[in-house]
Order: structure tokens, then C-alpha cells, then sequence
């Protein structure tokens, strides 16, 4: 028996048999995107011949134009890592909006445990708590945010699975809940000034690792493990998940707590990325991740769609934000347009899905 | 008790609220038998199931298999002890391939100490899920394809397919041709037939009269609710129609005459 093709009777399995990864059609969606503003770039009058995707500047140690790759992915990797977690969400069929008020509320809450005594040799002007709270080693305003998380998805999943509140409306109330939690925290004033350790773990390109390394966890936690095949279990058909014996609503509470937990961590990153936590922070931030994984063909109705979809529906969005800025497009359209792409990915989802049942 | 008894149930009775589904079933098989549940629709059939299959929990009774009394917390425990289902709505995963299905709920695992994120052992799944459709005679095109592109029959198969691959001490099949055309209502009569030579039990939850008589030793029919008739066919005293009026309430068992309305 070979390892590639082998059959008993009429049975076969073959693994050049295996149907085309809908993610190949999203990158090619991507370099079709990225060929879309460089000729863009060549064509319209006023671009005076940039290049979007390579070094105009004729230096010799890079073809490509590095910065902008790094900006792209730099500005998608925050919500990206909430996108990680609502991806699981949208698998088992449900939904997360809490995410961006969540991110607000933990990132208040982690830098408050975060900050520095002095700022320049005087007492930090924006302390939340006394010199109790300050200059605590970096694990603890992680900890601390991380728990918050996990505490915020749990009451999610509970209220969801165990008392059946539609996903749509426990997270609607949870996003409002939180908000107020980010404004309640410090009574609607910024939290600053935090330690060179807290600072260190959103610097620079940080985000990106971050981003990237949980991407490769979670894809091989979804693909590899017990828990992934039963949150596609359960999104495909819950009837079936409960009637096999897997335990639905523990595993729905646990899809729930790790998106938060995911929420929450961007949460952390961000406030150390900005050096400042505010209760305004992460607007939209949770509709930018739910368009990350139906850009990456997570399916609504559930059960279908992987990690790797996502980070390149992160990677659409990046690269459509960037290109709409490289051709000069005001703020206004760049909205609009996004919104479009959006619900054009939703319309291609329904018919893929119509086509194949 | 004999241990050739493979299911006894003694006042198996389920209430939904004020709705008497089930009342007093008592239910007996030996092994290597093949029973028919037969009935009207809300005749109970379903229900019985539902309460040996520990998909519902049971308002009173008893249930032994094998001798040993078990209440069945959910259907994973139901499984665990030997039964398998095959339920008239099919318990099928969509978007999961064939073997994803067939272990849905009890995995091969690798590094179980890694609790919920266990690893999966993938080529163990397809290798076990081969030898039962083999077993089975099912021919399914690429295992690896999502059941959701197959035909009502294949899906059907595969759902059937998991009893043969867990040597199951009792199969349950809930109408399992009730969807499916000519030609798959014979290839799933092929499997019970199998499970038949094999000697593994087997209760047939149908509605089809050629098909119980065809296939089964003994029919045991349900009406509102409770169990009407127990009608040994193999003996040949039985035709269809005696059958019919045993559903319809023309007719009601000796036995089970106290209750009959």
C-alpha cells in the first residue's frame, strides 16, 4: 500500500484527489489585489510612476519595498490576533462583538498594573493606584489582562450556551459592558507612562510577532487537535456534535473564553504599542475582525474556514487600507469601499455555499 | 439473569411534560437477533430509542444490557457500553470527511495529557475507518472528501459504517432507508444482512413492511405509546396484514391486552 493512493474496494483515498483549499483562492484574491494598485500606481496621472509593491528608490539591498510590507502588516496584526479568536467564534456558527470594547477595557486594566513610578525623575502624572501598583514586573499586567479575558469569555459562553442567549445578543450587551468597564476604570482618564518591560512587548514589530507565532499555534491547535475538530464538529452540525457525545456547551464556553483571551492579549499589546491605555480605544476594532475572517472565507453559518483564511483576509484588509492610501484615496471612500468588499466576500460565501449543496 | 439477553427494559417510561410518549415498555432480545420496532408515527418508537441511547434521560424503569442494569447519562456512556446508533436524523458533520465522522466524539488521540488539545491521530482514523467501510462493503469515492458533497446513501453508509468499526455489542438503526432511493435501501439491507451472519444484534426502527420481513427475526410493535404486540415472524404465522392491525389498534398482543384502548 502506497502512502499517497491506495484503495480496498472501490475505496480510495488520494491525496491528490483532495479538492482546491479555498485559502489558494484568497492569496490569489491577494496578488490579484496587490497587481490591481501597482498598476494603479503606474497608470494614474498624478502617481507620477511609483511602484506599490517594490523599492522606487532604486536602492541595491531590496527589491521589494519592505517598509510598506511592514506597515501593512504592522497596522492588521493587533486586530488580527482578535481575529485568531473570532475566526473559532464564527466556526461553531457564533459570533463575537465584544472584542474591540474588550481590547479598550483590558488594555485600561493591564496598564494600570503596568506603569512606572517616575516619569523623568518626577511621580508618573497619570497613576491610577499608588506606588503599590507600580513598576510591576511585565508577567503581571499580562496576567492580569489575560484573566480579564477569560473572565469576560466565560460569562459570554455561559450566557450562550448554557441560558441560550443568540451570540448576536450576549456579545451586543458584553460590547456595552465593557465599554463602560474602560470608561468605569479610570472614571474616562488615560493611563500612561508604562515600564520599559511593559513597553517592550508591543514595540516596533512585536505586534507582528505576536501576531504571526499565535497564528501558527492556533492553526495547528484547529487542524491537530480534539478541540478544533470539535468546534467544526459544532459548527456544522450541533445536533450531530451533541449526539456523538462531545460536550457542546463546555467546548462553546472554552471557544469563548480562548477569543477573549485572544481579545484581551491584543488588549495588552496595544496599550504597550501606544505606551497609553484609553477608554476610546479599539473602535470598530471588533467589525475589522469579523471582516478579517469572512474576507478569509470563514463561513457565517459555521463550521467552515481555517487560521490560515484568516491571516490572509488580515492581509486583504492590510493591503486594500494601504493601497487606498498609496493612490492618495481620501478616508471617506476607503471606508466605503471597505464596507463593499466586505459584503461582496459574504455574497461569494452564500453562492460558493448554494453551489455546493 | 441469562446473559444471552442482550436488552431487557422493565416500565420504560418517559413523560414530556403532560405527554405520555412512552409508558411500561417491557423489551427483551437475545443476541445475534434482529428485532423491528414497528408503529404509527407518536407511537413511541423514537422515544424508545431516544431513552436506551441516553440521548434522553428516562422518566421511570429500567434498562440491562447484558445482564448489567446501566443508566446512561448522556449518549457518549450509551456508546461506550456497546450501543450504536444510527439515528433517523443522520448525526453527521457536514464539513468533516468520512473518518472525522466515523470517530466524532471518541477520537484516536495521541499526548492525552494535553486534555482538550490533544493531538489527533489522523492516519490511525483513516486506517480503522478502511477496514470498517471494507467490512461493511460500502464503497465511498475519496474518504477524504466532506461528507457534504455525498449522496443521501453514502451518508447514510458512513453513518452505519461507525457501528462496524466499533464492534458494537448492540446496533440501533432509526428508519435508516426512510430517504434514501432503491438502490441505496439495498445496499443498507446488505449491511443489516451482514451484521446478521456476523451475529451482532440489532434493533430496526422502520416503516417499511417488505423490509422488516425481509430482514428481521422477530417485530415488536408500539402504540401510543406503549408496547402492542411481540410477533416472532420467522415463524411464518404472521403476514403483513396481521401486522397492520396490530399498528392500527385492530388487534392488540394477549399480553399486552390490560392496557390497550
Amino acid at each position: 500500500m502506497s502512502e499517497t493512493s491506495h484503495g480496498i474496494g472501490g475505496l480510495t483515498f488520494d491525496k491528490s484527489k483532495r479538492s482546491w483549499p479555498n485559502e489558494m483562492n484568497i492569496l490569489l484574491a491577494l496578488i490579484i489585489i496587490v497587481v490591481i494598485f501597482e498598476i494603479l500606481g503606474q497608470v494614474l496621472p498624478y502617481m507620477k510612476d511609483q511602484s506599490f509593491l517594490f523599492d522606487s528608490r532604486d536602492r541595491f539591498d531590496s527589491i521589494f519595498n519592505e517598509a510598506r510590507l511592514k506597515i501593512i502588516i504592522l497596522q492588521v496584526a493587533i486586530i488580527g490576533i482578535i481575529a485568531l479568536g473570532v475566526t473559532q467564534v464564527i466556526i461553531t456558527a457564533g459570533i463575537d462583538l465584544s472584542s474591540g470594547p474588550l481590547v479598550a477595557a483590558t488594555a485600561m486594566i493591564a496598564m494600570s498594573f503596568g506603569q512606572t513610578e517616575l516619569v523623568n525623575g518626577f511621580a508618573n502624572p497619570k497613576a491610577l493606584f499608588g506606588t503599590w501598583a507600580m513598576d510591576l514586573p511585565v508577567l503581571i499586567p499580562i496576567a492580569v489582562g489575560l484573566a480579564f479575558g477569560a473572565f469576560i469569555g466565560a460569562i459570554n459562553g455561559t450566557f450562550i450556551a448554557y441560558l441560550r442567549i443568540p451570540p448576536f445578543i450576549a456579545t451586543l450587551g458584553m460590547f456595552l459592558i465593557c465599554r463602560g468597564i474602560a470608561l468605569w476604570w479610570s472614571g474616562g482618564n488615560p493611563i500612561s507612562f508604562p515600564t520599559e518591560g511593559y513597553k517592550a512587548i508591543g514595540a516596533g514589530m512585536m505586534p507582528v510577532v505576536w501576531f504571526l507565532s499565535l497564528a501558527v499555534i492556533f492553526h495547528l491547535i484547529m487542524r491537530y487537535t480534539v478541540y478544533g475538530k470539535h468546534t467544526y464538529a459544532i459548527g456544522s452540525n450541533e445536533e450531530a456534535a451533541r449526539m456523538s457525545g462531545i460536550n457542546v456547551k463546555r467546548h462553546k464556553v472554552m471557544v469563548y473564553m480562548i477569543a477573549s483571551m485572544l481579545a484581551a492579549f491584543a488588549g495588552v499589546i496595544l496599550a504597550s504599542k501606544s505606551e497609553t491605555a484609553q477608554a476610546g480605544m479599539g473602535e470598530f476594532y471588533e467589525l475589522f475582525a469579523i471582516a478579517m475572517a469572512v474576507i478569509g472565507g470563514i463561513s457565517l453559518q459555521g463550521g467552515r474556514g481555517s487560521i490560515v483564511g484568516t491571516v490572509l483576509g488580515a492581509m486583504v484588509l492590510g493591503v486594500i487600507r494601504s493601497g487606498f492610501t498609496y493612490i492618495k484615496l481620501d478616508g471617506s471612500y476607503q471606508l466605503m469601499a471597505m464596507g463593499s468588499i466586505i459584503i461582496a466576500a459574504i455574497v461569494l460565501d452564500q453562492y460558493r455555499q448554494r453551489n455546493k449543496a | 439473569m441469562s446473559d444471552d439477553i442482550v436488552l431487557k427494559t422493565e416500565d420504560l417510561t418517559k413523560h414530556y411534560g403532560g405527554v405520555h410518549a412512552l409508558q411500561n415498555a417491557n423489551f427483551e432480545m437475545k443476541k445475534g437477533e434482529h428485532v423491528a420496532i414497528m408503529g404509527d408515527n407518536g407511537a413511541g418508537k423514537s422515544t424508545f430509542v431516544r431513552q436506551i441511547t441516553g440521548v434522553e434521560q428516562r422518566t421511570a424503569g429500567k434498562v440491562w444490557l447484558y445482564g448489567d442494569e446501566v443508566n446512561f447519562s448522556g449518549p457518549l456512556d450509551a456508546r461506550e457500553a456497546g450501543i450504536e446508533t444510527v439515528f433517523q436524523t443522520l448525526a453527521l458533520a457536514d464539513d468533516l470527511d468520512v473518518p472525522d465522522n466515523l470517530f466524532l466524539g471518541r477520537e484516536k488521540t495521541y499526548a492525552d495529557w494535553l486534555g482538550p488539545f490533544r493531538l489527533l491521530d489522523y492516519k490511525g482514523m483513516r486506517q480503522a475507518t478502511m477496514a470498517g467501510l471494507e467490512k461493511t462493503g460500502v464503497k465511498i469515492p475519496n474518504i477524504r472528501n466532506s461528507i457534504r458533497n455525498m449522496s443521501g446513501g453514502q451518508r447514510q453508509c458512513v453513518a452505519i459504517a461507525r457501528t462496524a468499526t466499533f464492534h458494537s455489542r448492540l446496533t440501533i438503526m432509526d428508519e435508516p432507508t426512510a430517504a434514501l432511493g432503491v438502490q441505496e435501501t439495498a445496499q443498507v439491507e446488505n449491511i443489516v444482512r451482514q451484521l446478521k451472519e456476523q451475529g451482532e444484534p440489532l434493533i430496526l426502527v422502520s416503516h417499511n413492511m417488505r423490509q422488516v420481513f425481509d430482514l428481521v427475526d422477530r417485530i415488536v410493535v408500539f402504540r401510543r405509546g406503549r408496547i402492542c404486540a411481540n410477533l416472532d415472524i420467522k415463524s411464518g404465522d404472521y403476514t403483513g396484514e396481521d401486522v397492520v392491525s396490530y399498528i392500527t389498534g385492530a388487534k392488540t398482543g394477549e399480553e399486552y391486552m390490560e392496557h390497550a384502548t
